[in-house]
């Protein structure tokens, strides 16, 4: 049974639609970047308009901008490598020698991730105050990468599975020791999984606001905190806004949408792949 | 004797993966117990960081001073309606997206890169543009578009605030649903379709007695993970409305931050925390119990 014209047409239409819907929001905020101050809030609102660079070089010479970018990347990086460092060992351990207590410690570590964080934020304030990592990059690294681990262990978990433990078992018959084998058989087969591990642990890190907006002030504010600067009213430029929200978006929306597929599987910690 | 080399097997075994484990495990251990002991161990003390003077056992006071606060309850409920009406929000369109973008059509790969899209936007940025490039009832697309139509502008974030704050957060949640059960809908039998159309099923029909039951698994796990990251919804509130106007738009997430980091009552913040542990907790349970039967470990 084919669809008829008619049905494609429908298809189609309310496809696209729902498409430029759903991004209008992003693609008029990259617009308005384009903007000068007083295109962006002009009545009707513009589409054709002169547009002008200034925003994003405002943007990038005089604000912030710069440092927050610095301490994004330099937290998103940092807790990304520390996660699956230590992640690593322990996925492979239980995804290629599993013994009775794998899935109780699986299910545990999912049960930390179901930790609100505000529940603990007293706590973790009062110790980053106490040991000097209250706005410091290494504090922010630790929380991010802590919060996250969880995620990290199933998503790598899950992709050691697909590897045949058989292949493992040669390597170790020819005598490789757990570190050889990571490094000559577990790296290249798991290599794309462990890649796409690394891109959604820096997205959620990229674009994780609750411990970046509490546990930062100025000297490791990253670009959640620094956008957040422009909520004041009284500094409050559309143009610069956009501007300065396109260049802190753009990064991770790309990684995003190359790692779309793989991300779903660490979303929903395997269950749906 | 006859098991005592498997046995053996099993203990060398152990042997070698605990120095693995031992990493993540320790670490794990420390942030989930160290933490949540001291919230407790707060939550019954008098501590407010810019009065050293209160100090001392408070027994259940801080409880008391939280739950009888006129705040609390507006959050609580805040918290029920932001969770309750993203969900339905999400979930609907959400299924509704996955059936179409499952859908053969020219473009079909960019147009859901598009409406995925909106997942990876920070939260304060997409706060920030909502409320103003949008939202704004004098210079807002919205308000151009009310006013074109004959309509008064809304002045969302003075006269429905918690409206303004669930479609922001709609916006953001329901690339996720999309994503999640559009990669489900790809495992559906065709054939399924196909057989229920020969035997004259039409399309409301097929959503519910096929495709519904094949994402119902996926359903569930959608609405407990956003459950999970909805109760923390925090910074698209920090930069829109601060909780306001009065208490419109305070969640208990909310409430437990000005308690904590405004304030700097100690012994409140960490008596809200456990509370909020506890309803975070009730999720969890569901959540892991329903990943723990559908998961092949």
């Amino acid at each position: 049974m084919k669809a008829s014209p008619l049905q494609k047409l429908i298809v189609f239409v309310l496809g696209w639609g729902a498409a430029l819907l759903m991004f209008f929001p992003v693609a008029w905020m990259v617009l308005t970047g384009f903007k000068s101050e007083i295109d962006a809030v002009h009545s009707p609102p513009l589409l054709i308009f002169h547009p002008i660079l200034s925003n994003f070089t405002h943007v990038i010479h005089e604000g912030d901008y710069l440092g927050a970018l610095g301490n994004s990347v330099g937290i998103a990086l940092g807790a990304t490598v520390l996660g699956l460092l230590i992640a690593m060992p322990g996925a492979y351990a239980m995804a290629f020698f599993p013994n009775r207590w794998t899935k109780d410690l699986l299910l545990w570590m999912l049960s930390t991730k179901m930790m609100p964080a505000v529940g603990v934020l007293m706590p973790i304030y009062l110790i980053c105050q106490k040991s000097g990592l209250l706005d410091t990059l290494t504090g922010l690294v630790l929380v991010m990468m802590l919060s996250n681990l969880p995620i990290i262990v199933w998503m790598l978990y899950t992709f050691f599975k697909e590897i045949p433990g058989d292949i493992i078992e040669a390597s170790r018959m020819d005598g490789a020791g757990p570190l050889a084998q990571l490094r000559i058989v577990l790296l290249p087969l798991a290599g794309p999984g462990i890649a796409s591990t690394a891109l959604l642990s820096i997205i959620l890190t990229w674009n994780e606001a609750f411990w970046s907006l509490n546990l930062t002030s100025s000297n490791a504010a990253p670009l959640t905190a620094f956008i957040a600067t422009f909520s004041a009213p009284e500094g409050l430029f559309w143009a610069k806004l956009s501007a300065a929200s396109t260049l802190a978006v753009a990064p991770i929306l790309i990684f995003g949408w190359l790692t779309q597929r793989q991300l779903v599987r660490g979303l929903t910690f395997g269950a749906v792949k | 004797m006859a098991n005592a080399k498997p046995k053996m097997q099993h203990r060398a075994k152990l042997m070698r993966t605990w120095p693995l484990l031992t990493p993540a495990v320790g670490v794990l251990l420390l942030w989930a117990l160290v933490p949540l002991a001291m919230t407790l161990w707060f939550s019954f003390q008098r501590y407010n960081l810019v009065d050293p003077t209160i100090s001392g056992f408070a027994g259940w006071s801080n409880y008391k001073f939280l739950v009888e606060s006129p705040a609390f309850l507006a959050s609580i409920l805040n918290e029920l309606v932001m969770v309750a009406a993203v969900l339905v929000i999400t979930l609907v369109l959400g299924v509704a997206f996955a059936v179409l973008y499952d859908q053969e059509f020219p473009g079909r790969a960019i147009a859901r890169l598009l409406v995925i899209g909106p997942f990876f936007v920070m939260p304060t940025v997409a706060a920030l543009i909502w409320k103003n490039l949008l939202m704004d009832p004098v210079n807002g697309v919205f308000a151009y578009i009310a006013r074109s139509l004959g309509f008064t502008p809304l002045d969302w974030f003075t006269h429905a605030p918690m409206a303004g704050e669930v479609m922001i957060v709609s916006w953001e949640w329901v690339p996720f649903a999309t994503l999640i059960l559009l990669t489900a809908m790809q495992s559906l039998d065709r054939q399924q379709i196909e057989a229920a159309k020969m035997d004259g099923a039409r399309g409301p029909q097929i959503l519910r007695y096929v495709i519904l039951p094949h994402l119902s698994r996926p359903i569930t796990i959608v609405m407990m993970m956003e459950t999970i990251y909805l109760l923390a919804v925090f910074a698209e509130i920090f930069v829109t409305t601060s909780g306001g106007p009065g208490h419109a738009t305070t969640t208990l997430t909310y409430l437990i931050y000005q308690k904590a980091l405004v304030a700097f009552d100690v012994g409140g913040a960490s008596a809200g925390g456990v509370i909020a542990v506890i309803l975070a907790n009730i999720v969890a349970l569901f959540l892991i119990r329903s990943v723990a039967r559908n998961v092949d470990l």
